[in-house]
């Protein structure tokens, strides 16, 4: 692990991506780090002048992991020096947290730890929709998404107005982006169409890609109403008693019918009703709930409420995994694999290999290359490069603008 | 004379108010949004009026929410409360003296921001009550002058055009609230005139998701404005306030000021509200949340002052305190509905979802409301002495020596109690024995009624339990009609 850190761990990206800047800021200087030590130690508002600081304290205290907060309106590490009511966050990345563990009642595949290629295709619908509604309706451009090295994905967003959003507008935007409530497939747990009768504009938009991952995902691969039970849990979901009864007798004699095969015998019945009839317009809207609900990212909406909640830090290593917690890019992210991301085992390896042939070449000395671009970890490390890159550059765009409305 | 707050702001010992050169339309509506800080010289007199009225306003609109009073319930007694102390008439009424109704109400904003700059909690419960009060003002402003005020400021709204909207129909409309006939919806819909705004300036429309967003940018139609403005008016004043505590320092040279101004947040902290300064038409015997602070210097034991001031210092108390202090309020006659707002003020840190999820069954169920509806009593001496798993005990019994009569003299020391006396007290309580000296307490304390040593709390009795001490003080703080010394039941 210690190895790890002194010579894979990407301290300059990550110092690039939170300071926005190459003089160190106050987005760096005022952040507060905290740490996982060996045997369940836990080190709050820790807090570093540079990158090599940061990377200093880590290699000593070769913390299990380590995770990143919010930017304070003094350095965290004097919080007992700041007079009473000055020491309060003040700008913090817009992050979220998807989990597979919300998708526990309807997967199909996996069950508690684990996860696979099949069930990862939750966190990729997911990771589209909200990717695309963060962008579209919010206009934010920074993201960045972080893989957490076991079964879920984190967004970190580093607009200058999503990093300076207060907790209300968190709760706020928060509050736009929730739709199920709760995690449980027993019962209908949306929130939308309060009042209203059509879904609202947001979700409208987005129905149609929605369905297509339901007939995919929910439908033909996790097969989730294709049991008793499973077409019982769907029986529920529909609220007309007089379609209830109808297929529930239609089933009965063929209780693993499969849930393609179920999903057209509901929508035959809807199909059944007259147009326009209010019964029609109902099941409909309950057809539109049933794939919203199963297919709609399920956010852990405290982590994004509050400007102090801490994040793993990407790069870090999952403990139980062995996993680092790399970028993902989110127009591939139905090709990505999580059993694919390497492990720190495998990273040290590589780079003993590689050491034997560099030394090899070049004898003694300083290697020209940085470590990790020896290993597989490279493009990785890239890419949260270029992620920064942007950033810094549209800091510059702005800081510009600013100079120049000043004159 | 004190220089800081913001920008000038002077103050005169005694003289006249004097009117700044600013022409006759120094305030052009009621409305405001308190930009700059007065610059006219007042006197104390005025100062403290000004803040004062002020304060039963805000504390009043405070105790509405812990009352549960509904939005239209808040209008009508902030409206009334207003005309009583701060009216604020629109530029129609003719005769009345409008400009100085305004000057009032902008010094009192001012002087309170003083008052309530100086901590996080209190800064967050002054903006919420002057937010409401600008609410009430803003929905109850003649038309005319509603539109002269939004005019006035740039709200930095960008009205969206014909094309745009056309562009966008589908989805304005379907988040476009309104009548639930279809027809009308769409007839008041093809009317509307809509704005765009950052969508960070209507967080409450986007959560509720009441508006349509792209890039960032809210499409809110027209009579959402309001919305908007009040939200403004919320940031504006968290800001100046913030502004405000960083200057206050400066303040603290003016001797005369600060003991105004901390009296001024104590009372808002106590919810000095005008039911509790004019109980006229209220029974008179009953007690009030608001009251309990005052009653507790006056007439509580120190077990019970003890549990009060840590929960006014904490705002908030362990399970074991909650419930021996709940039940003495009770037996004190403090009525269910009066306690559910008394402890909701108090625990003034708490989310109202915590509140009345955890602790509104708790309260209802020691009244016997909820569960197997016992009447519980309150805790005697007796119990209280006896030492249990709680840290609320008697004072007397659990303070170190030297803890008790440094706590004795402060708390009692107003009512007569000097160092001169701690020995006696100090001997019963090395002797074991608590009740005694707490009696000896009652008695130093209530001298001034005319008790006298060994009478106890009426006929040689002494103090066995809590509620039996605090309701004999209170006994005899009524003017006393029959010549008998009351006996009170335990
Ligand atoms: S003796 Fe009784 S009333 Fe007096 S402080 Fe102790 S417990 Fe309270
Ligand atoms: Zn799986």
């Amino acid at each position: 692990m210690l190895t790890f850190y002194r010579r894979l761990y990407p301290f300059k990206a990550i110092f690039n991506w939170l300071n926005h800047e190459h003089a160190p800021s106050k987005l760096f200087n005022q952040r507060e780090f905290a740490f996982t030590l060996a045997g369940d130690v836990y080190l709050r508002y820790q807090s570093f002048n540079s990158h090599d600081d940061l990377k200093k304290q880590v290699c000593q205290l070769n913390p299990t992991r380590f995770e990143i907060g919010p930017v304070y309106s003094s350095k965290p590490r004097d919080k007992k020096t700041a007079r009473a009511g000055g020491f309060h966050p003040i700008m913090r990345e817009l992050v979220f947290d998807i989990d597979m563990t919300d998708y526990d009642p309807i997967r199909t595949c996996c069950s508690g730890a684990g996860i696979c290629k099949r069930c990862w295709a939750f966190i990729s619908a997911a990771v589209h929709v909200l990717d695309t509604a963060i962008r579209e309706q919010f206009g934010y451009e920074q993201l960045l998404w972080v893989y957490s090295g076991r079964r879920g994905i984190h967004l970190w967003i580093s607009d200058k107005e999503a990093m300076e959003l207060t907790d209300q507008q968190r709760k706020a935007l928060v509050g736009w982006l929730t739709v199920i409530q709760g995690g449980g497939k027993e019962s209908k747990k949306l929130s939308i169409r309060s009042g209203m009768r059509s879904l609202p504009p947001s979700l409208q938009s987005i129905l149609e890609h929605l369905a297509v991952v339901f007939s995919e995902l929910i439908l033909a691969d996790q097969n989730c109403f294709g049991d008793k039970e499973g077409g019982e849990t769907l029986l529920q979901l529909i609220p007309d008693a007089g379609v209830v009864v109808a297929l529930r007798k239609l089933w009965s004699d063929d209780p693993s019918r499969h849930s393609e095969d179920r999903w057209q015998d509901f929508k035959a019945q809807i199909r059944s009703c007259d147009k326009g009839s209010q019964q029609r317009l109902n099941l409909t809207a309950a057809m539109e709930d049933i794939i919203i609900q199963y297919t709609y990212p399920r956010l852990d909406a405290e982590v994004s409420k509050h400007r102090n909640h801490l994040l793993k830090a990407p790069f870090c290593v999952h403990p139980k995994t062995g996993r680092i917690c790399v970028p993902v890019n989110p127009k591939t992210i139905d090709d990505f694999d999580p059993e694919t991301v390497p492990t720190v085992g495998q990273l040290l390896r590589e780079l003993d290999e590689t050491q034997v042939t560099t030394e090899g070449e070049q004898g003694e000395g300083r290697p020209a290359v940085a470590d990790w671009s020896r290993t597989s970890l490279k493009s990785y490390v890239e890419m949260l490069d270029n992620h920064a890159k942007e950033i810094m550059g549209e800091f510059r765009k702005e800081k510009r603008a600013a100079a120049d409305e000043s004159w | 004379m004190f220089k800081g707050g913001e920008k000038k702001f002077t103050l005169n010992d005694s003289g006249s108010p004097h009117v700044g050169q600013h022409g006759f339309l120094k305030y052009p509506t009621r409305l405001n949004f308190y930009d700059d800080a007065p610059l006219f010289d007042i006197s104390i007199e005025e100062f403290e009026t000004a803040a004062i009225d002020r304060l039963r306003i805000l504390a009043e609109i405070e105790s509405s929410a812990a009352r549960n009073r509904t939005w239209e319930e808040l209008k009508t007694v902030t409206n009334a409360q207003c005309v009583k102390y701060l009216p604020l008439n629109s530029n129609t009424a003719k005769n009345n003296d409008i400009e100085s109704e305004r000057r009032k109400d902008h010094l009192g904003h001012f002087i309170l921001r003083l008052a309530f700059c100086r901590s996080e909690d209190l800064r967050r419960r002054f903006i919420k009550a002057e937010t409401t009060l600008f609410k009430v003002r803003y929905e109850g402003d003649v038309f005319s002058e509603r539109e002269q005020f939004l005019s006035s400021r740039d709200f930095n709204w960008v009205p969206v055009t014909k094309a745009e909207k056309q562009e966008h129909w589908n989805e304005l409309l379907s988040s476009y609230y309104g009548s639930k006939i279809e027809a009308e919806r769409k007839k008041a819909f093809e009317s509307e005139k809509y704005y765009k705004v950052k969508w960070t300036r209507v967080p409450d429309l986007v959560e509720k998701r009441r508006v349509f967003l792209a890039g960032g940018w809210a499409f809110v139609p027209g009579r959402e404005q309001s919305s908007i403005i009040y939200h403004e008016f919320e940031v504006h004043i968290e800001k100046a306030l913030e502004m405000t505590a960083r200057m206050l320092p400066r303040l603290d040279e003016d001797t005369r000021l600060m003991p105004i101004l901390d009296n001024l947040s104590q009372g808002f902290l106590a919810g000095i509200s005008s039911e509790w300064s004019n109980p006229a038409g209220e029974n008179p015997d009953e007690l009030k949340a608001e009251m309990i602070d005052d009653l507790s210097k006056k007439h509580f034991p120190m077990c019970m002052k003890t549990l009060h001031d840590n929960l006014m210092r904490d705002n908030h108390l362990k399970h074991f305190g909650r419930l021996q202090y709940g039940l003495f309020l009770k037996v004190l006659g403090l009525p269910i509905e009066e306690a559910i707002v008394f402890w909701r003020k108090s625990f003034s840190r708490m989310t109202d979802d915590k509140f009345n999820k955890e602790h509104k069954y708790n309260i209802r169920h020691s009244y016997g409301l909820e569960g197997k509806r016992a009447n519980y009593p309150a805790k005697s001496c007796l119990q209280i002495l006896t030492p249990g798993p709680s840290d609320h005990g008697c004072p007397y019994r659990h303070y170190s020596a030297e803890n008790l009569q440094s706590a004795l003299l402060s708390t009692y020391s107003q009512s007569g109690l000097t160092s001169a006396d701690l020995p006696e007290i100090m001997a019963q309580v090395k002797a074991g024995h608590f009740h005694v000296a707490c009696t000896r307490v009652f008695e130093i304390t209530h001298s001034f009624r005319g008790v006298k040593k060994g009478e106890g709390i009426g006929g040689g009795e002494s103090v066995t339990h809590p509620n039996q001490y605090a309701a004999r003080s209170m006994e005899l703080d009524k003017p006393q009609v029959e010549g008998d010394a009351m006996v009170i039941e335990a």
